[in-house]
């Protein structure tokens, strides 16, 4: 899942100076189940702004609407005849939704009410961790199903480094040396032999590097009189 | 709400039926006053208190809010209490954020038999939420 953190009140009272009403828009997906941006969070959020401008001043009217996913235009488009009701929308979405509801409505003052933080998944409850940094080319394969990309400080192919640790990285306590629990894993499933082989540099151009990503599926696309403007 | 006097507070009570609840019944038992200020709201656990139901009570004009639950290890659902205490815990940081004072929500663990606990409490927050002063959110008219 895509991985959020509310931004501060006070950063979103900030941003919000100048706003009478606004309209505080959650998303039913990722940012719901990772407890950052959904219909729950949305009424906290709208609630501590209706208290904290009151008690600066005038006030700011906030309403409250969750859509399924910010990031599909099916499911924005009923926000249309709203929106135009509100000065601003404060998007609990991600970066995503929050682009999306930008380019749905370009009337639209959208603003960002999270942090999207990274691609990852809650070990245990209440603990959120990098797992993914959709770089283009998976090597999972490689490396015994962890990901040294997202989860090696260095993003070594060839793995540990000098910095490794009683199972730790050097960079912080907190962080598990991915090429430690790529060797533990080979070594348990009996592939050791595997972490002979060199990797050779990696493409990254398929990553960030190569620009902005796109993914064009002809076989699903709708025939040129049906898309989406 | 019966009062609309300024100088009594408005505090609600979130209280678990198996212990605040029984124990705000015992105290009336007992003949011990405890102030009128104090609204008691019935639970199944303060496991249902939920941040909502706490903010939206001092968004409304609560003067303060108690959450009364099980001692620790003796709720009837496990740990209910024990989730409400966390719960509160973030929610006095975030009215601090608001600009509301963090005393104003105060949770409290006690048992059915603590009646004279129970009318302790409300008589410490009453005392506390005198001494801060109305909620300045509060709708009535002051």
């Amino acid at each position: 899942m895509i991985v959020g953190e509310q931004k501060p009140l006070a950063e979103i009272k900030s941003m919000l100076q100048g706003v009478h009403r606004v309209l505080v828009a959650g998303c039913g997906t990722c940012v719901t189940v990772c407890m950052a941006g959904g219909e729950k969070e949305v009424g906290i959020l709208a609630s501590a702004l209706r208290m904290a401008t009151r008690l600066d001043g005038d006030g700011i009217e906030c309403d409250e609407v969750t859509v399924q996913r910010q990031c599909e235009w099916e499911y924005l488009d009923p926000l249309a005849e709203r929106l135009p009701h509100y000065d601003a929308v404060l998007s609990l979405a991600c970066g995503i939704g929050v682009q999306a509801l930008a380019q749905r409505f370009p009337e639209a003052w959208v603003l960002p009410g999270l942090n999207t933080t990274f691609l990852g998944m809650p070990p245990e409850q209440g603990i959120w961790e990098e797992r993914c940094q959709a770089c283009g080319q998976c090597i999972l394969d490689r490396t015994g199903g962890i990901c040294p990309i997202a989860r090696c400080s260095k993003q070594l192919l060839n793995g540990p480094c000098g910095g490794s640790q009683g199972g730790k990285c050097e960079v912080s306590d907190d962080t598990p040396c991915a090429w430690q629990l790529i060797y533990d894993r080979m070594s348990a499933l009996g592939r050791l032999e595997r972490l002979l082989e060199v990797q050779p540099p990696k493409d990254w151009s398929a990553a960030r590097h190569g620009g902005p990503r796109r993914i064009v599926r002809e076989d699903l696309r709708l025939p040129p009189d049906y898309r989406a403007a | 709400m019966a009062s609309e006097n300024h100088r009594d507070p408005q505090i609600v009570a979130f209280c678990c039926r198996h212990c605040a609840y029984a124990a705000a019944d015992l105290a009336g038992g007992l003949r011990l006053s405890y102030p009128a200020a104090v609204k008691v709201v019935e639970l199944p656990c303060t496991g249902r208190v939920d941040a909502l139901h706490l903010l939206r009570a001092f968004e409304e004009g609560a003067d303060g809010v108690i959450v009364a639950g099980c001692l620790p290890g003796e709720c009837h659902y496990l740990e209910g209490n024990l989730r409400a205490r966390q719960r509160v815990e973030r929610m006095r940081g975030l009215l601090t954020e608001i600009g509301l004072e963090g005393e104003r929500l105060e949770m409290f663990n006690l048992s059915a038999a603590m009646g004279t606990r129970l009318a302790e409490i409300a008589n410490l927050m009453t005392e506390r939420i005198t001494a801060l002063g109305p909620n300045p959110l509060g709708k009535r008219r002051r």
